[in-house]
């Protein structure tokens, strides 16, 4: 195996009492889809956060493309191309919908301390910003704005945020939540278009999303990973059945 | 998709609806003194305007980056002192005086706003009113500069050697220009990637981290542009009175500029001029009236608060659809 985009050693965290990242050890490898998967309050959205950077570590090192980035802060690592999505989706409301993806290729398109030329008028990032919502299948509501979009539009916005920002490793946090099933289906289809172009952390809870798209699945249990494999190994993990799956979504 | 959806892709309203408001405050700003050429009018419509250059500063931050600066009114003192200092000693040349107040507003900008916008909400309205209040105490106590009397100048500044500002008409026009300038190159600052930046980030902060942008870097630089304005608009006000004193920068004031911004209407910038040239005659008009024309303003300020939210200009634009 070539040298992982992504390496956790030892993360954890706690509020409080509660132990919310536990030991966490784990490697990305470049291309695959890794979907992490638990039980509520697991520790799923957590993690995410300080893979990001967005919640300070106890302890443990997060090395990203080689480099210990442990200590850097959001925008950095974001910058460096650590890309997310949230769970509770994130837009700039007041921002239509292609301004919002703009603003985001704004972010890898030279410096932002510019004062003097319109922004929404710049071809090169509503170019790039149009592209990417067609890749989503958002095009037609380029110009409505993003607070009128439905939950689910809103979720194919964040991934078109996060296609923009010359991502190298995605990290989506419930990219299905809250969606209906056709909805779903789109997304899925949507991730399997960009699968082997990103690597991608998945957390997800939608378990035929999981199965369809990941490459290898590691299952968080009170923010310790009690298994990480092939689906067809953590399928067959008695732990993991006994600890969190249904018995028929194992069907 | 289409090629005209990519040129123009933000829905915008029709240009005209845009501009007409902003339009006719300038055109009517400029034939006031054809109209009142009168001494009194002309000054008070000035200081309208001076007031109006200030809160469009305010509304920058206010408006555009959510920073409830309640410390405002240190910059227009800051500026005026610096006028009228440097005319204390001997150098009454605009040319001077004014980039020199504005240096000294950026300047103090810098050094308070990296140290308020470490902090947020409420906190960060705390901590500018007390810069606010230090720099009015430091003024109270500069008794080579009159202290509490504050400070007089003997003319108007020079302008490239000339004294063509001594003119109320002119000394009118050049305030006017000024205005519209600030206004202009502050439109330009929000619609730029600049400003879309500090909008990003009052829209949601989260987000823009996540994006890779350091709201800091842009919040601090929005803050020292308005620092710098608001200075400008000090330096003029020292030239309209041929006075500065310390309650040019009391809390009192930082208040009334955050009032003005807030009835006129956060965020579009002429709201905030409409809102500075309203406040500041109905203030004229009141004090006229009564001795306690503050005891009849604040409870206007309320009204004005609670039925045109969004300020007189949404209250506008609401009506003319
Ligand atoms: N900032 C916080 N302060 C205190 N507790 C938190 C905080 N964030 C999350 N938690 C708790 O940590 C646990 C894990 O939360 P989370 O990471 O959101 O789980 P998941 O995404 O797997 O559902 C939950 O019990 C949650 O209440
Ligand atoms: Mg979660």
């Amino acid at each position: 195996m070539s040298s992982p985009i992504l390496s956790l050693n030892g993360l954890a965290k706690s509020f409080g009492a509660l132990k919310v990242t536990d030991g966490v050890t784990l490697d990305i490898a470049p291309g695959e889809i890794h979907a992490v998967i638990g039980p509520n309050g697991a520790g799923k959205t957590t993690l995410i956060g300080e893979i990001t950077g967005e919640v300070p570590l106890d302890a443990g090192t997060v090395t990203f493309a080689g480099q210990d980035i442990t200590r850097w802060p959001v925008h950095r690592r974001a910058l460096a191309g650590l890309t997310r999505s949230f769970q509770i989706t994130q837009v700039l409301p007041g921002f239509s919908v292609v301004e919002n993806v703009a603003t985001a290729a704004q972010a890898h398109d030279g410096s932002s301390f510019s004062f003097f030329r319109p922004a929404a008028t710049e071809r090169r990032l509503n170019d790039r910003a149009m592209t990417a919502l067609a890749q989503v299948g958002l095009a037609d509501r380029a110009r409505s704005g993003a607070a009128s979009l439905s939950h689910g539009e809103k979720r194919q916005l964040e991934i078109a945020m996060a296609l923009v920002a010359e991502p190298r490793l995605l990290l989506l946090d419930e990219p299905m939540a809250g969606m209906g099933r056709e909805e779903t289906e789109r997304m899925v289809d949507v991730l399997m278009a960009l699968k082997g172009r990103y690597p991608m952390v998945l957390v997800e809870h939608d378990m035929h999303a999981v199965f369809r798209l990941a490459d290898r699945i590691s299952v968080l249990v009170y923010g310790r990973v009690i298994a990480s494999g092939t689906p067809d190994q953590v399928r067959a993990d008695p732990a993991v059945r006994e600890a969190y799956l249904g018995e028929e979504e194992f069907a | 998709m289409a090629d005209t959806a990519l040129a123009a892709p933000t829905a915008s309203p029709p240009l005209w609806r845009r501009w007409w408001l902003p339009a006719l405050v300038f055109l009517a700003l400029a034939v006031v003194p054809l109209i009142w050429p009168e001494r009194f009018v002309l000054g008070l419509v000035s200081r309208a305007m001076i007031m109006g250059i200030a809160a469009l500063s305010l509304d920058l931050i206010l408006g555009y980056g959510a920073m409830v600066s309640f410390g405002h009114a240190a910059f227009l003192g800051l500026g005026a002192y610096a006028v009228a200092i440097l005319f204390e000693h001997g150098i009454v040349e605009a040319g001077i005086a004014f980039p020199v107040a504005i240096l000294v507003g950026a300047t103090f900008a810098l050094v308070t706003g990296a140290i308020s916008l470490k902090t947020r909400g409420v906190y960060f309205i705390m901590i500018t009113l007390a810069f606010g209040q230090m720099a009015f105490f430091t003024a109270t106590s500069l008794s080579a500069y009159g202290g509490d009397d504050g400070l007089r100048m003997f003319h108007r500044s020079e302008l490239f050697g000339t004294r063509i500002l001594a003119n109320e008409a002119t000394f009118y026009f050049v305030v006017l220009g000024t205005l519209l300038g600030c206004y202009l190159l502050l439109k330009a600052i929000v619609a730029s990637r600049f400003g879309r930046v500090l909008r990003g980030a009052k829209e949601n902060e989260r987000r823009m981290r996540a994006l890779g942008f350091d709201p800091f870097r842009y919040r601090l630089a929005a803050y020292v542009i308005s620092g710098a304005i608001c200075a400008l608009a000090g330096a003029l006000f020292a030239n309209l009175g041929l006075f500065v004193a310390p309650a040019y920068m009391t809390w009192q004031r930082s208040g009334e500029f955050i009032a003005m911004v807030v009835a006129g209407g956060m965020g579009t910038l002429h709201g905030a001029i409409i809102g500075a040239i309203g406040i500041t005659l109905i203030e004229e008009w009141l004090a006229e009236l009564t001795q306690h024309w503050k005891a009849i303003f604040g409870p206007l300020v309320v009204l004005v608060a609670i039925f045109a939210r969004g300020g007189i200009v949404r209250l506008i634009d609401r009506g003319g659809r």
